[in-house]
């Protein structure tokens, strides 16, 4: 009797052994070393060979390290940060490609994670107060543009948009104005279409913390006499926090590394940096550059991701209490 | 009740929103039939450009290759996907859980260009690697099929963790409990219980797997070679030169296929959803009824 209890324990374990194991061991490899493998690149220099890189060990064994790729991407950090950001020297934007890159991607990052969440707000608002029975039809249409291909979403605008688009042909032949609106190939049309690609990401976390919200508590607001804007800003607004962080969070992170919306839609004044690393490494065959400019994206966006587990480890820990 | 009452710029909001959604597509899908040479200018209705579709060989191969790779990358994740969700969800507390974790969310959170540029430099060190181990040639490792593949199982198998996660929490445990009391071996419990328990999330999880898999243009630009360009591919190299009336065509036939097969889902699901509350009920107004006869 002792002994079965024993080895179905035994048997247990195995099979959690085996439950963890293979997808550790596939992520393990698949992930983590690819990681090692882009910081290991990193420190190396690009050579004329299979790969194009150098080895960081010589042939006698002895480490080779080169920093040039750091110092390329950081090259006059101040002045170049100081060009860039001065607003009175419209124009100058400074020497350094890679830090105006990074600043481009996110600001542009910013500038759709804001508008995607004064749009969304009000739609996750308005489903979370919807009758039950619409509301799952309501979330499909949310969700339905986002099954559809990303890249024909962003094609759709591209004939709204354009000079001679559908947009400006329509508003031409009603007179409405007699010269073509300049809506392509820049910031507007780069961040109207990021918005539009990104928006679903943002209505449903919000959502999810919304329908949540207790209606009793707004309410008792109402009885006791405050306005409603007033108890909007003190119960629905806190309330509705961890929402807004996880939605900005889904909205800003792949904002950031974009590469399709800004090369189909946002011309040259709006370069972003997925697009100067994949230059990097296929036009200039740069791989240890491309490698660089990775480890310095991914610290930009890790900052973020700690900065939302910390407040998510706070939340939490109040409300164990 | 003055909080449940949707206010008019609610209202508004949300079919200004819903308008953004999709004015787009649907202007799309009016001028995939435009007979007219230019292509932003209305000039009649024509089927012309399905004929011309369905005729291009470039875009029907990129597609099949497109799908084959979506079936079989997200078959895979969708395995490992549930285990990893199972390991999340039930066993919890194992040595390097906290790694795990993170692993998993990684491919999910960092750019494209990153997870494509590191998963070829990891082949390329392996290959390297084993060519220097073996002697000759890693053709099976050279960019194509199978490199590609492994880059949209591991990007699929994150999503797919999280929804298998998600819905293994929200379970109710107490049947696999009451099945272990029985003495049911854990993976006939798997089996017999908690896999079709988690059925619909494995299919949802599927759908979305195929989706992100026939999505990706970056992380797959990467990892194809010469030969093996995928669908998404040759939509992003069409459509950075210009208009094409074909890629209308092309989102025209997506919208359907994807809205359809959407819609379809959620109706089974919604009726199994009722289904289940009505057996439920039943089962309660029968426990009831036997309460009542032995009490009396």
């Amino acid at each position: 009797m002792k002994m079965s209890s024993v080895n179905i324990k035994r048997r247990k374990r195995l099979g959690a052994r085996i439950v963890t194991g293979i997808p550790f061991m596939w992520l393990f490899l698949l992930v983590l070393i690819p990681f090692f493998i882009v910081f290991k690149i990193s420190f190396a220099e690009t050579a004329y060979s299979i790969p194009p890189f150098t080895p960081l060990f010589d042939e006698e064994g002895k480490w080779h390290i080169v920093y040039q790729n750091y110092q390329d991407i950081f090259a006059d950090f101040w002045s170049s940060l100081g060009a860039m950001l001065n607003p009175f020297d419209g124009g100058n934007r400074g020497d350094n490609i890679y830090l105006l890159t990074y600043w481009l991607s996110i600001k542009t990052a910013l500038m759709t994670t804001l508008i995607c969440l004064l749009l969304g707000y009000p739609m996750a608002y308005a489903i979370s107060r919807a009758n039950p029975s619409i509301r799952n039809a309501l979330l499909l249409a949310i969700m339905l543009p986002f099954w559809t291909s990303f890249l024909l979403r962003v094609y759709a605008w591209m004939g709204l948009l354009t000079t001679n688009g559908i947009i400006n042909n329509f508003l031409m032949k009603w007179d409405i104005i007699s010269e073509p609106l300049d809506m392509f190939y820049n910031s507007f049309s780069l961040i109207l279409v990021m918005v539009y690609a990104y928006l679903p990401f943002m209505i449903l976390p919000l959502y999810t913390q919304l329908v949540k919200l207790d209606k009793r508590l707004l309410e008792a607001a109402a009885d006791l006499g405050a306005h409603p804007i007033k108890a909007f800003l003190t119960i629905t607004l806190p309330m509705s926090k961890s929402g807004i962080i996880a939605g900005s969070m889904l909205v800003f992170i792949p904002s950031v590394g974009e590469y399709v919306v800004p090369e189909l839609v946002g011309g040259p004044d709006n370069l972003m940096i997925g697009k100067v690393l994949w230059q990097a490494f296929s036009d200039q065959n740069n791989w240890p550059l491309a490698a660089a400019i990775a480890v310095v994206m991914v610290i930009l966006l890790v900052l973020p991701i700690g900065v939302q587990q910390y407040f998510d480890n706070r939340e939490t820990a109040k409300g164990g209490k | 009740m003055m909080s449940n009452r949707m206010s008019p710029f609610l209202k508004i909001m949300l079919f200004a929103g819903l308008a953004f959604l999709y004015i787009p597509l649907i202007i799309l899908v009016i001028y995939s039939f435009n007979d007219s040479k230019l292509v932003t200018v209305w000039g009649g209705f024509t089927t012309e450009w399905y004929g011309k579709l369905l005729k291009n060989d470039q875009i029907l191969s990129a597609a099949w290759l497109s799908l084959k790779i979506a079936v079989t990358s997200s078959l895979a994740a969708v395995a490992l996907g549930t285990l990893a969700g199972y390991a999340l969800a039930r066993i919890k507390r194992f040595r390097g859980n906290t790694l795990f974790a993170g692993m998993v969310s990684a491919p999910m959170v960092m750019p494209d260009v990153i997870t494509g540029l590191s998963m070829l430099l990891l082949i390329m060190q392996v290959q390297m690697l084993l060519q220097g181990a073996l002697g000759n040639d890693v053709a099976w490792l050279d960019r194509g099929f199978f490199t590609i593949f492994l880059g949209h199982t591991t990007l699929c198998m994150a999503y797919i963790t999280v929804v298998i996660r998600s819905r293994l929490t929200e379970l109710d445990q107490s049947l696999e409990e009451a099945a272990m009391d029985l003495g049911a071996r854990p993976l006939k419990i798997f089996f017999v219980i908690t896999l079709p328990l988690i059925a619909p999330a494995i299919a949802s999880g599927f759908l979305l797997g195929v989706t992100l898999s026939l999505d990706d243009v970056v992380i797959t630009s990467f990892l194809s070679g010469p030969g093996s360009a995928t669908l998404p591919q040759v939509i992003f190299s069409k459509i950075r030169l210009g208009l094409d009336p074909q890629m209308n065509v092309l989102a025209t036939i997506f919208i359907g296929v994807v809205g359809t097969l959407v819609i379809m889902m959620n109706y089974i699901m919604m009726r199994q959803a009722t289904k289940r509350e009505y057996e439920m009920a039943a089962a309660y107004k029968a426990e009831q009824k036997a309460l009542e006869e032995l009490s009396a």
